[in-house]
C-alpha cells in the first residue's frame, strides 16, 4: 500500500534506556480527499515526534508558464491553481491585472464577482468539511456536505458552462452576463442552503464521537497563527479575527452585511466548524447582493485584446476559502508579464503541519491536516 | 456415526446461511446506506440490484491470488478461515424455532459467547502474517478491541442467564415475558454496541480503516481470501442479530414452526438495519477512545444491569 | 446604473493610511523614511540588501507582524527581492525591495522574524537560487533534491523547455 517503512533508528533518552523511533512514510497517494501530499512520520510508538510534510507533487510550473503568455492566455492557468475554487483564483488575478493597468470594473460585474466568489466559498468548504467528515469516518457527512456543493455547481455549469475550472472571472469584469432565471434559481438554493448546513453541523459537529475525534488535536495559538502566517479559517479558528473582507475591504463588501466567525480553541474542531459557519454567512451575503444588484454592463469597454499594461509591478489578494490569495504581476510594458507569483494560503498553511501534528497519533495527523484543508494545486503551483 | 453427519450436514447448511447472509446483507446494507446519503444504492444489477453482491462475487473469485513474498504461507491462508469457523458454528447456536436450535447445547448461552472469541486468534495471525508493520499493529488493534468488548457482552446477556434460570437458550426464550423489555433494555443497548465492536464495524471500524492512512489487518488479502472476511463479519452481524432478537426481544414469542421463525427472522432483520444506520451516521473511535468506552462506560453498567437482574430474580 | 469601481477604487482610503504610516516612519525610523516611497496606492520600501534585516525588524516593531510573502524577480544583473508585509494597525499592506548581485546572491533571513517566512525563502531559493543567511533549514521543496539548475531564472534552459514562437 503507500506505506514504506524507512528506517528504524535507535535512540536513547539521559537514564540510558533505548526507544525506537519509526519512521513512516506516509505516501503521495493515499485513498485521504486531500491531494498528493506526501508526510514522513517519525513514530515514538504510537505519538508523533516530527512530521515532516514533502510538497512538489503537482508542480507544473505555472509561475515559468506565465512568462510566455499573454495576460489573457494566463486566464485559465489561474483556474488550475486551486481547483476547488477558481472563481476567487481569477479574480485574485484580475484584480492584480486590473491594478496594474489601471482597468476599471463596472459595478454590475463586481456584485455578480462577488455572488459567484461566495457561492465557491460555499462550495469550497463543503468540501474541506466533507473531507473532515470522511476522514473521521462519517461518510454520510460527507455525501450531505456535497449536495450542497452539488446545487452550486449546477448554477455555476449553468452560468459558464464547467463544474470545476470556471474561466469566468475576466479583466474588466466576467465572461458574460447571468442567464434568464439565474437570479432566482441562485436564490432559491441560497434560501435552502442554511436549514441543510444547519443540519449538517448537527449530524456531524454535534456527534460526540466526532467532538472527541476533533477537539484538542492541533491547537494553534493566536500568537503562531499570526506568527507562521496562517489566514483563512486556519488563523480564525484560533482566536485571530483577520477577514480581508473586513480588514482591507475590496469591491462592493463594505456594502453588505455580515459577521465573521471565530473560533475560540484553535483546535481541528474549531477549523473545521468555522468552515460550516462562513458557509452560512456566504448565503446570507449572496442574498443581499441579489438584492442589490442592477442591470448594466459585465464588462468594461475598450479593454484591447493584448493588454499592456504600465512597466512596474502591483499587488492586490482577497479572501479565498483557504485565506489570503495574493497575486503578484511585475510588468515590462510587453504584453507578457515579466513575472508571475501566486501568494497561496494553503502553502502557507500547511507549513503548520509539522508544528500541530507532533505528541498526537496518526489518525489525528489525517485530522489535522484535514483540518488544515489545503489544495495541492495552490501549495505546489 | 448419525451424529457426525448432522453435525456435517448442520456445518455445510451454517456455511451456506453465511453466505446468504452475506449475499443479503451487503445488498440491504448497501440500499439503506444509499436511502440515508439521499441515493438509490445498486439498481441495475437485477430487480432492485438484489444480483449486485453475486455480480460482486463473481468478480472476487476470479481476481488473482497474491500472497504477500515475506508472508507465512501456511498462517496466512488459514486466518480467513479462523475468523470464519467459528461464525458458522455460533449460527447454529441460535434457536431459530421454538423450543428448536440445530445445536441445542445445555450451554448454549457460554458457548454463544465463547465460540467467536476464536476469531480473534484469526484477526491477530492475518494482521501477523502478512509481512507488514502496520498491518501487525493493526491486528493486535484489532484483537485488543475483540477481547475487551466480550466482557460487556457476557455481561449483558449473563443478565438473562440469571432471571431466566437456565444456560439453554431455547428455554431462556420461553421464558420471556413482555416486562423483560424494561427491565432489559440498558443490556440490550450494552450487547447491541458491543457487538458491533466484536465485528470491527461502525464507530469502531479503526482497526479495518486504518488503511485509509497506513495499513489494515487485512489490507494484504484480495479476492476471495478478502471476501472470506467480509462474509464473517455479515455472519457475525446475522448471527448477532438473531440472538439479540431471540433473548432480549422474544424471538418466536411461542408461535409455532416456520411462523414463528419468520417471526424471529424480521426482528433480526430490524436489529441489523439499526446496525447498519448506526454505522453510517457516526465517525469512527479512536483506538484509545474505544477502549475506554468499553471499559470505563459499558462494563460498569453491564454490571449495575446484572445486578438488577439478580435482585429481580431474587425477588421472584 | 452604470457606474464603475476601479481596481484602486478603495485606494484613497489605502493612501490615507499609507500617509499616517509615512509619519509614524519618519518619527519612528528616521534613517528608513527617506527611501520610503508611495507609488500606485501602494507603499515601497526600497532598502540596500546589508540593511533588509534592521528594515525588518523596524518595520516589525512598527506594527507589521504579518508576513505575506517573499519572492525574487530576474532583473539580468541582479536579482530583486520583493517582500510584502501586512499590518493590522495601519490596516494597509506594502512592499520592502532590496537587490542581491547576481554572481552572488545571498542575503539574511528573515525567519528569526516571522516564521512564516520559512517555506517562501526555500521556494526563492528552490527556484531562483537565492541563500538565506541563518535560514533553518534550505533545501528544495517544489522540485526534487537531485534537480539541477533554478528554473524561474530567465537564463535557465533545460530539454523540456521549447521556446516559444512569437506571433505577436
Amino acid at each position: 500500500m503507500a506505506i514504506e517503512i524507512e528506517s528504524r533508528t535507535s535512540l536513547s533518552d539521559e537514564s540510558g534506556r533505548g526507544f525506537d523511533e519509526l519512521v513512516v512514510n506516509i505516501g503521495p497517494s493515499h485513498p485521504s480527499t486531500h491531494g498528493v501530499c506526501r508526510v514522513i512520520a517519525h513514530l515514538e510508538g504510537e505519538v508523533v515526534v516530527k512530521a515532516e510534510p514533502v510538497i512538489g507533487y503537482l508542480h507544473r510550473g505555472i509561475e515559468k508558464m506565465c512568462e510566455n503568455r499573454t495576460y489573457m492566455q494566463i486566464m485559465p492557468l489561474t483556474d488550475r491553481l486551486d481547483y476547488v475554487g477558481s472563481m476567487y483564483a481569477n479574480w485574485a488575478y484580475c484584480r492584480a491585472l486590473e491594478r496594474l493597468a489601471d482597468i476599471e470594473v463596472p459595478e454590475r460585474a463586481e456584485y455578480i464577482r462577488v455572488i459567484v466568489c461566495e457561492l465557491q466559498r460555499i462550495a469550497s468548504h463543503m468540501m474541506g468539511v466533507g473531507a473532515s467528515g470522511a476522514d473521521t469516518g462519517a461518510a454520510t457527512a460527507f455525501i450531505y456536505a456535497f449536495e450542497v456543493r452539488e446545487r452550486v455547481i449546477e448554477l455555476f455549469e449553468e452560468l459558464c458552462g464547467a463544474r470545476l475550472t470556471y474561466n469566468y472571472v475576466r479583466p474588466g469584469g466576467v465572461s458574460v452576463d447571468l442567464p434568464e432565471g439565474w437570479i432566482e434559481r441562485c436564490r432559491a438554493v441560497v434560501q435552502w442552503a442554511p436549514d441543510r448546513l444547519r443540519e449538517l453541523d448537527d449530524l456531524f459537529f454535534g456527534n460526540f464521537i466526532a467532538a472527541g475525534r476533533m477537539k484538542g488535536i492541533g491547537v494553534l495559538s493566536a500568537e503562531d497563527a499570526i506568527a507562521w502566517g496562517a489566514s483563512g479559517p486556519v488563523a480564525r479558528g484560533s482566536g485571530v479575527s483577520f477577514d480581508l473582507r473586513k480588514d482591507d475591504p475590496y469591491s462592493v463588501y463594505p456594502r453588505l452585511d455580515f459577521d465573521i466567525p471565530v473560533g475560540e480553541n484553535g483546535d481541528s474542531f474549531d477549523r473545521s466548524r468555522i468552515r460550516l459557519m462562513e458557509s452560512i454567512e456566504s448565503c446570507g451575503i449572496i442574498e443581499q447582493a441579489l438584492e442589490q444588484i442592477e442591470p448594466g454592463p459585465v464588462k468594461a469597454s475598450g479593454i484591447p485584446r493584448l493588454i499592456r499594461p504600465r512597466s512596474g509591478d502591483a499587488y492586490d489578494h482577497i479572501e479565498s476559502a483557504r485565506g489570503s490569495l495574493g497575486v503578484y504581476l511585475v510588468s515590462d510594458g510587453s504584453p507578457r508579464p515579466y513575472r508571475m507569483k501566486v501568494r497561496s494560503p494553503a502553502f502557507c498553511n500547511l507549513q503548520l503541519l509539522s508544528k500541530l501534528a507532533v505528541g498526537h497519533t496518526v489518525s489525528d495527523l489525517v485530522v489535522v491536516l484535514g483540518s488544515l484543508d489545503p489544495v495541492f494545486g495552490e501549495v505546489d503551483r | 456415526m448419525r451424529q457426525v453427519l448432522f453435525g456435517a450436514l448442520f456445518g455445510l447448511l451454517s456455511g451456506l446461511a453465511i453466505a446468504v447472509a452475506a449475499l443479503f446483507g451487503v445488498w440491504w446494507e448497501r440500499k439503506v446506506s444509499g436511502r440515508i446519503q439521499m441515493r438509490f444504492g445498486p439498481t441495475q444489477a437485477g430487480p432492485a440490484g438484489l444480483l449486485q453482491t453475486v455480480a460482486d462475487t463473481v468478480k472476487l473469485v476470479l481476481k488473482e491470488d497474491v500472497t504477500p513474498a515475506a508472508a507465512d504461507r501456511p498462517i496466512f491462508k488459514a486466518a480467513p478461515l479462523l475468523v470464519f469457523a467459528p461464525v458458522a458454528l455460533s449460527l447454529l447456536l441460535i434457536p431459530f424455532a421454538t423450543g428448536f436450535a440445530p445445536l441445542d447445547s445445555g450451554v448454549g448461552m457460554l458457548l454463544f459467547l465463547a465460540v467467536p472469541s476464536v476469531a480473534v486468534l484469526g484477526v491477530l495471525l492475518g494482521g501477523w502474517s502478512s509481512a507488514n508493520t502496520f498491518a501487525t499493529i493493526g491486528g493486535l488493534r484489532g484483537a485488543a478491541q475483540m477481547v475487551s468488548y466480550e466482557v460487556p457482552r457476557t455481561l449483558s446477556l449473563l443478565s438473562l442467564v440469571v432471571v431466566a434460570g437456565s444456560l439453554r437458550p431455547t428455554v431462556v426464550m420461553g421464558a420471556w415475558h413482555w416486562w423483560w423489555l424494561p427491565l432489559f433494555a440498558v443490556g440490550f443497548v450494552i450487547y447491541l454496541i458491543s457487538s458491533i465492536a466484536e465485528m470491527n464495524r461502525g464507530p469502531f471500524d479503526l482497526p479495518e480503516a486504518e488503511s485509509e492512512l497506513v495499513a489494515g489487518y487485512f489490507s494484504d488479502y484480495t479476492g476471495i481470501r478478502w471476501a472470506i472476511f467480509m462474509m464473517s463479519e455479515y455472519g457475525a452481524m446475522l448471527a448477532a442479530s438473531m440472538f439479540g432478537a431471540a433473548m432480549f426481544l422474544g424471538g418466536t414469542n411461542g408461535l409455532p414452526g416456520v411462523l414463528g421463525a419468520l417471526f424471529l427472522l424480521l426482528k433480526a432483520i430490524v436489529i441489523a438495519t439499526v446496525i447498519i444506520w448506526v454505522r453510517w451516521t457516526f465517525p469512527r473511535f479512536r483506538q484509545d477512545q474505544l477502549m475506554a468506552f468499553a471499559w470505563k462506560v459499558l462494563t460498569p453498567l453491564a454490571l449495575v444491569q446484572l445486578l438488577v437482574a439478580g435482585a429481580v430474580a431474587i425477588w421472584l | 446604473m452604470n457606474e464603475y469601481i476601479s481596481a484602486v477604487h478603495y485606494a484613497d482610503e489605502n493612501v490615507s493610511s499609507l500617509e499616517i504610516l509615512r509619519e509614524k516612519l519618519r518619527a519612528a525610523s528616521p534613517g528608513l523614511y527617506p527611501f520610503f516611497s508611495i507609488e500606485f496606492a501602494d507603499g515601497v520600501l526600497v532598502v540596500a540588501p546589508s540593511n533588509l534585516h534592521t528594515a525588518a525588524a523596524e518595520l516589525k516593531e512598527l506594527g507589521f507582524q504579518r508576513f505575506g510573502m517573499v519572492t525574487a524577480v530576474d532583473r539580468g544583473d541582479d536579482f530583486e527581492l520583493v517582500y510584502r508585509l501586512q499590518s493590522d494597525r495601519f490596516r494597509v499592506g506594502m512592499f520592502l525591495k532590496t537587490k542581491v548581485p547576481r554572481d552572488e546572491p545571498v542575503i539574511e533571513t528573515v525567519t528569526d522574524l516571522w516564521p512564516a517566512a520559512d517555506w517562501q525563502e526555500r521556494e526563492v531559493y528552490d527556484l531562483m537560487g537565492i541563500e538565506f543567511r541563518g535560514h533553518p533549514d534550505l533545501r528544495r521543496i517544489l522540485l526534487p533534491d537531485d534537480w539541477e539548475g533554478h528554473p524561474l531564472r530567465k537564463d535557465y534552459h533545460d530539454d523540456s523547455v521549447i521556446p516559444r514562437p512569437d506571433y505577436i
